[in-house]
């Protein structure tokens, strides 16, 4: 079915998509907004890790929150309880909000409200890292845009220059809106930037992201996008994927099934 | 020289009271905001700037239309500017100086700012303008303290001044395109991704610093007794004239590509400023009135007939800044974050916090302007 489905819209030729896809440079030949792994890392670079996530979004369950609460938990993540000084890593958007210039005419009637998981992408070709002016956000040599909340200097401009809403400010005193504190990880003070942090802390324990690990269904499979062998490498290339906004050169890391 | 500034009548000392009251009130409104956190102001996780990085965009135009008298005075050798030229240069310090203040006040963490110099980042459009900004700042405030400093001895200004005058020129271009490349560079912000905002940036700093320096004319002349001439407010008047076309000729042109091209993401932002979008249109009556005071305003400037008349001169001045203005500070820049990268409208009120630093730092600009025009008034009166 699904891959009647997928054949189908190949041979209509969704042609917005198509058009963004091919201006992009990303996608010149399908008509999906599908990723073409050759042009995603730019250079892979043999040996070295580039994180990556693939998110299922058929195997996320409407209205269940664990992913979100584990990480939010394990990084003394705030909240706040209103919209305005709101601090998240992860959250739950509905599909065409994640994925706005995507095409929702004739599509599955259920499609459009889904929840699709989102966080920061990890760009490869970060905007966020380039507009900061004392690098205080940087990628590092593993794929992970990562933050110094010791140099940031709060003006905000890595979170008019995120295309994705990835990131939060600290307006208030993060600390006394923290419900359980966890000891293991550094608390932030009011007036910096923060976002995901793909676990950082976790990997260097050889641990998979707090996310990932509390799924109950597995929606999310996290790997190296620069080893060809990987698990997610392989269902990458068997199955058609998504990234948030390619048209913006971004190329992020997260990636989604539909 | 600057003793000059400690002599005035009543007027000027009731003036200079008000606005240290007005500081205070804007210092304390600092101190609550420092203690709390930015978060006692109306900006939030979707609109991250809000007035005070609006304030900063405006002025930087203010400080940068300084080169609309310094050009025609130094590079054309217009004398008909030769009195107000200074006005220019110190107006662009002033205006320089809050710019920078209204970027601390923005910051979560002003006590760090110097990590900007500390670990200078090229690739950051904020490392250049910082850069820029007090360049100019110097600039402007040596070329014009050290042309007057000599006028008051009687001689002429060292031969050295003469090619920083010159670079000013330049200089002030720069100023407003960085600033410009604030926001033309980022990915996903559709009213700010166009090619033609550093130029609308010109246009729009131009005519309504050109307005502004108009208007200080008619004030020095009312309060001072210091008259720049009607020959300069001639020349002013045509040169914000056109640069006020300028702009709501690129205006058009951001509508047009928008709206003809028919894509969504080009015409959210423009939609949702002018028209209204999904219901919401928080910005709708201010934007027409910034659209149509503001075409108002430039007709009045190109009718002979009307500008000649200080009343209807001095209305359109103020109707031209005001809709820059807003245009510029409540349009682009809180209209730029709307719609939110997930397609949503939020809301944005400044709260009486921030308004009150916001005040402030307007204050403290204008009592540096204040004073430095009455050194300048004083020695151009007595020479
Ligand atoms: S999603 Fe946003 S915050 Fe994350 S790397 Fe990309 S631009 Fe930066």
């Amino acid at each position: 079915m699904k891959q009647d489905r997928r054949e189908f819209l190949r041979k209509a030729g969704i042609g917005a998509l198509a058009g963004i896809g091919a201006l992009a440079g990303l996608n010149p030949l399908s008509a999906l907004e599908k990723t073409d792994m050759s042009a995603l890392s730019g250079k892979p670079v043999p040996g070295r890790t580039r994180w990556g996530m693939l998110i299922d979004t058929r195997s996320c369950t409407d209205g269940c929150r664990q992913c979100v609460t584990a990480c939010h938990r394990a990084h003394n993540v705030p909240d706040f309880g209103d919209r305005k000084n709101e601090v998240k890593w992860i959250w739950k958007s509905r599909y065409e909000q994640a994925f706005p210039t995507s095409g929702t005419q004739f599509q599955k009637p259920e499609l459009l409200g889904r929840e699709v998981l989102t966080l920061c992408n990890h760009c490869a070709e970060p905007p966020c890292t380039r507009a900061c002016p004392t690098q205080a956000t940087f990628k590092r040599r593993d794929g992970i845009v990562a933050m110094d909340y010791h140099r940031c200097i709060g003006c905000r401009f890595c979170m008019a220059a995120c295309p994705y809403g990835s990131r939060s400010f600290n307006w208030l005193d993060p600390r006394p809106a923290i419900s359980e504190y966890n000891r293991e990880f550094p608390t932030r003070e009011r007036g910096v930037v923060e976002k995901c942090n793909f676990c950082s802390e976790r990997l260097a324990r050889g641990l998979q992201p707090a996310c990932v690990e509390s799924c109950p269904g597995k929606a999310i499979t996290f790997g190296d996008l620069n080893d060809p062998g990987s698990t997610i490498r392989r269902m990458l290339s068997e199955q058609e994927t998504m990234q948030r906004k390619p048209e913006l050169g971004t190329l992020p890391s997260v990636f989604y099934i539909i | 020289m600057i003793e000059k500034a400690l002599k005035g009548n009543r007027a000027y000392w009731a003036w200079i009271a008000l606005l240290i009251v007005v500081i205070a009130a804007g210092l304390n409104a600092w101190a609550v905001q420092l203690d709390t956190g930015l978060g006692v102001t109306g900006m939030g996780r979707d609109i991250s700037w809000g007035i005070y990085i609006a304030q900063f965009t405006f002025l930087v135009g203010v400080a940068a239309s300084a080169v609309m008298v310094v050009l025609p005075y130094y590079l054309h050798n217009r004398r008909e500017f030769a009195r107000i030229v200074i006005v220019g240069e110190f107006l662009a310090v002033s205006a320089a100086v809050m710019c920078m203040l209204f970027i601390l006040a923005d910051l979560g963490k002003p006590q760090r700012v110097l990590n900007v110099l500390r670990y200078p980042t090229p690739n950051s459009m904020v490392f250049w303008d910082v850069v820029v900004l007090n360049g100019y700042l110097l600039l402007n405030l040596v070329g014009g303290w050290t042309v007057l400093g000599a006028e008051r001895k009687g001689v002429a200004p060292p031969s050295w001044v003469r090619p920083l005058i010159y670079l000013s020129i330049p200089w002030a271009f720069s100023i407003h395109t960085v600033t410009a490349f604030l926001y033309a560079g980022m990915p996903g912000r559709h009213l700010w991704l166009t090619a033609v905002l550093a130029p609308r940036f010109l246009a729009s700093a131009f005519a309504a610093g050109t307005a502004i320096l108009i208007l200080i004319s008619f004030i020095l002349r009312k309060t001072a007794g210091f008259d720049a001439g009607d020959e300069a407010r001639k020349k002013l008047t045509v040169l914000a004239a056109y640069a006020g076309i300028a702009n709501f000729f690129l205006l058009g042109m951001e509508f047009f590509t928008a709206f003809y091209s028919n894509v969504p993401a080009h015409m959210h932002s423009l939609q949702h400023l002018y028209f209204g979008l999904h219901g919401h249109g928080q910005f709708v009556p201010l934007m027409w009135l910034s659209l149509l005071g503001g075409i108002a305003s430039v007709i009045v400037l190109l009718v002979p007939a009307l500008r000649s008349r200080s009343s209807w001169l001095v209305a359109a001045c103020v109707g031209l800044v005001a809709s820059i203005w807003i245009d510029k500070g409540i349009g682009l820049v809180i209209g730029g974050f709307l719609p939110t990268p997930l397609e949503e409208i939020v809301q944005y009120v400044p709260t009486l916090t921030e308004m009150t630093v916001t005040a402030g730092i307007w204050a403290i600009g204008l009592l540096l302007l204040t004073m430095l025009l009455k050194v300048a008034v004083a020695v151009k009166t007595e020479s």
